[in-house]
């Protein structure tokens, strides 16, 4: 039963949407110290934007990549510049609740411009046959661009002036100061580079799931419970931890059944903050 | 005379480095003792285990002739061990006489409020911090701030009372009114173990010093002696220097004095 | 000496002045008011219980907890279950508070050692958890269907006072709970753990021995409220028994009257069910962007709230500047 290929390859393929799910809102938290709330309604969002642009314009879904996630991180720097920056410092009600706020007329917006009922991307790319594992074409590209991004996201953070820049506020916002770093412009870079990685998800979600407001609250629950597993603010961290919850529901799912599922990664989520704050990876960070 | 405070081969390890190791000593009722040592040589980590903020790996903290090894600082503060923090701690929303109160209701047994603020008053009194009850303890000055820590421990009528560098980033007139200050709360019958780099103030205060050097204790006993201990000269100054020290046999009280920088760094 | 001393105490503006008159006029809206108005009058005074328990743990202690939701739910179910079980109303609804301040002390227990974002996840995360339990445990809470239970005889008007009364009791115990903590040795440590958490162990507060305390106050009449209200609706479900929003709303509240005053939370329940009803109502379809606009405007032009520090400070600042650059 462990070793069942489907449930393994379901799991995986889940995994890695998790990853890219979490890494965005990971950054966030671990680099400004502030849980955006909004970060599934952004998925959405950009889920929307993606299914109208196919459905009306036939504009590939992959390619919409390329013009969504530009479009949340000018969104997402305006948002953390213009209102987020002003209450950062702020405790930690403040700012969680600021966000939810947001959240709140973000959702209600959306609702009312595209209502709540499920839009579904069809695109017919067929799927792969390995002995008893079939892998629905769609959900395997949209798994591959996951992992391929949180990477890029890595590779980014690791080598670009605005990465370096982002890992030395994260590590000491203070001393990053005196270096001449510019915070508030780092935080609304922070930010940006979190809502861009929630539009590239949302693109994918699209292509591989059906796109409605309802599960915005759900993609926020699995983007807190992969960052306890994983650890805050590490994109190695949200990888592990996104693999390891998409796993568990797979296996858990098919035994006991979806809800049971779910209600063990917050059960699995509430042990490891007791236990474990830093997270499965400890506190990796980006470096 | 039965100790007050028996520490017994107490050992603290963080990731197998020991930062205090198998440390013993003793607090007779009514003595000021002195707890010297270089920077990092573990000064507050044993404050730490001996007031319940860190729990020893091996060895026994006795007070008052009962085990209080496991002691949480609260209990440590309730019993009577009380102790001033290297960086203070107010409450830094609440007033002045809150803090000293605050102290004196929890710490120091006291039965209401309005009884524990009258004590905190007397404390602000003693202290010299009275015309500032009402301020908040958010805008006071470090000197002030040093005395509102002191009047917080008072308050909770501790009979021990361990305090780690008081002094720090103090001015010079301001630690002479300090020594005075300490000088008076050991009159009040209260036993004090005081960290200190500045040997001024060991010397004009302390009836006995202790000396930690890479959290073992290397020299214990009267300060003059203590301080001219080729263990301690060296510790303090190298191996080196100690033994240019013993051929020129200048006193070490003065060898002692570069390393008198008022450090305000929480380094050990 | 002792002049100097009690010169330095100040008294305590705790609002008996606006709370008492406030009390008395709700207490009378049934009386003279048709049912609709009764209802809102009961929904005041729910939400003023519920803000002013989760102001024990948010406001005097300072940890931002979402688990209101999960003690009004698990209350609410406690009550429906023991209640269909044949206990008498009263009673389910005492055994019900019963059960939700043992849970709180035993969660706060698990779940207090954790501090700022970290607390603030895990008690989201408890109100969802025990969603998805009573869903699934459907032998024992009906699961995704619900709860019916009996209807409170004597016609909806009779009801509706019936409960309106139950409900505003509540409030005033809850309030006078405030009231007491305020003056009390546990309301002072809170505020020394609130401040500073070392510093408060250090001068002898039982750390958390306080903590669990203040969780179990926060806890207990969101208990109360949530077995009152299960038998006034006479269905649960457990969407509506543990809601995500009612866990957001309830801090709102709290910090809209000003979080860690004494009776702020009331009144900012009762700012908060008005401009509900008034807007929201109105405009149906975007009644949740206008809480998520009353967040943000609560967020940077009252941060104090409506009774907190520096409100007054701040205006009676502004029309000094007002007064000097028009001069």
């Amino acid at each position: 039963m462990f070793l069942d290929p489907q449930i393994l390859a379901n799991g995986l393929m889940l995994g890695a949407l998790y990853a890219c799910i979490a890494v965005g809102f990971s950054l966030v938290w671990g680099v400004l110290n502030v849980i955006n709330m909004m970060h599934g309604s952004l998925i959405i969002l950009s889920g929307y934007l993606t299914f109208f642009a196919w459905l009306h314009l036939k504009v590939n879904p992959f390619l919409m990549l390329l013009v969504v996630s530009p479009l949340l991180f000018a969104f997402g720097y305006a948002l953390q510049y213009g209102l987020i920056n002003r209450v950062v410092s702020r405790p930690v009600l403040t700012t969680l609740t600021l966000t939810f706020g947001l959240d709140m007329i973000l959702y209600n917006l959306m609702n009312v411009v595209f209502e709540a009922t499920p839009r579904r991307i069809t695109l017919d790319l067929g799927s792969l046959s390995m002995g008893d594992v079939v892998l629905p074409n769609d959900r395997l590209f949209a798994m591959f661009l996951a992992l391929g991004l949180t990477l890029l996201l890595f590779w980014v953070m690791r080598t670009s002036r605005a990465g370096r820049a982002i890992v030395a506020v994260r590590m000491d916002r203070d001393a990053a100061a005196l270096m001449g770093i510019p915070i508030r412009q780092v935080y609304a870079m922070t930010f940006a580079i979190g809502a861009l990685m929630a539009g590239a998800c949302g693109v994918l979600l699209a292509i591989t799931f059906p796109v409605t407001t309802n599960i915005s609250g759900l993609l926020l629950g699995k983007a807190f419970v992969v960052c306890v597993i994983g650890g805050l603010g590490s994109v190695p961290g949200a990888l592990v931890g996104g693999l390891a919850l998409g796993l568990i529901e797979s296996y858990t799912g098919t035994w006991w059944g979806p809800q049971t599922a779910v209600l063990l990664g917050f059960v699995l989520m509430i042990v490891l903050l007791m236990t474990r704050p830093t997270g499965l990876l400890g506190k990796a960070g980006y470096e | 005379m039965s100790p007050l405070l028996r520490v017994e081969g107490v050992s603290r390890y963080f990731g197998g480095v020991a930062a205090v190791n198998k440390v013993s000593f003793e607090l007779a009722p009514g003595e000021i003792v002195g707890l010297i040592g270089p920077n990092g040589a573990g000064k507050t980590t044993l404050v730490n285990l001996v007031t319940g903020v860190l729990r020893p790996s091996a060895g026994r903290v006795w007070f008052e002739g009962a085990d209080v090894t496991a002691q949480r600082p609260w209990q440590a503060s309730r019993r009577g061990l009380a102790r001033t923090f290297q960086i203070v701690q107010p409450f830094p929303q609440m007033t002045v006489l809150e803090n000293v109160a605050a102290g004196a209701l929890f710490g120091g047994g006291a039965a209401s409020r309005p009884e524990a603020e009258d004590v905190a008053m007397e404390f602000l009194e003693f202290v010299g911090l009275a015309p500032l009850a009402e301020r908040s303890a958010m805008s006071l000055t470090l000197p002030s701030r040093k005395r509102l820590e002191l009047a917080k421990s008072l308050a909770m009528r501790p009979k021990v009372l361990l305090l780690d560098e008081v002094n720090a980033g103090l001015n010079s007139a301001e630690i002479g009114a300090a020594i005075e200050l300490i000088r008076q709360i050991a009159a009040r019958g209260v036993t004090i173990m005081l960290i200190e780099h500045l040997m001024k103030v060991v010397f004009s205060l302390c009836d006995r010093l202790l000396v930690l050097h890479h959290g073992e204790l290397i020299a214990q006993g009267d300060p003059r002696a203590v301080a001219s201990d080729p263990a301690v000269v060296k510790a303090y100054l190298g191996s080196k220097y100690a033994a240019q020290e013993q051929q020129v046999g200048a006193g070490p009280v003065d060898a002692a004095d570069p390393v008198d920088t008022p450090s305000g760094g929480g380094h050990d | 000496m002792k002049s100097s001393i009690s010169s330095v105490r100040r008294p305590r503006r705790q609002g008996l002045v606006w709370f008492v008159p406030l009390a008395i006029a709700l207490a009378l809206v049934p009386l003279f008011f048709n049912n609709y108005y009764a209802q809102q009058a009961t929904f005041v005074c729910m939400y003023a219980a519920l803000a002013l328990s989760w102001n024990v743990i948010g406001g005097f202690t300072g940890y931002p907890s979402f688990s209101t939701a999960a003690f009004v739910g698990l209350g609410a179910y406690a009550g429906a279950i023991l209640q269909n079980a044949g206990m008498p109303m009263m009673l389910a609804w005492v055994a019900a508070t019963a059960v939700t301040a043992l849970f709180a002390a035993v969660l706060g227990y698990a779940i207090l050692r954790m501090k700022g974002h970290y607390f603030a996840i895990g008690s989201i995360a408890i109100v969802e958890s025990m969603r998805l339990l009573a869903s699934s445990w459907s032998s024992l809470t009906g699961g995704g269907e619900g709860l019916n239970l009996p209807i409170f005889p004597g016609g909806p008007d009779h009801a509706g006072r019936v409960f309106f009364y139950a409900m505003f009791v509540v409030m005033i115990v809850a309030a006078m709970m405030s009231l007491w903590l305020d003056r009390s040795r546990l309301g002072f440590g809170l505020r020394c753990v609130q401040q500073n958490e070392d510093a408060a162990d250090m001068v002898g507060v039982n750390v958390n021995a306080s903590k669990i305390a203040a969780f179990v106050l926060s806890a207990l009449f969101c208990g109360t409220t949530g077995a009152i209200s299960a038998s006034w609706v006479s269905y649960i479900s457990p969407p509506d028994a543990f809601s995500i929003l009612m866990t957001l709303k309830v801090p709102v509240m709290a910090l809209l009257g000003g979080a860690g005053t004494v009776l702020g939370p009331v009144l900012g329940a009762l700012v908060f069910v008005l401009v509900e009803q008034t807007l929201m109502s109105r405009f149906l379809d975007y009644s949740q962007a206008m809480l998520g606009v009353i967040i943000v405007f609560l967020i940077f032009f009252l941060p104090g709230g409506l009774l907190g520090a520096g409100l007054f400070e701040r205006l009676s600042g502004r029309l000094a500047r007002l007064r000097r650059a028009s001069a």
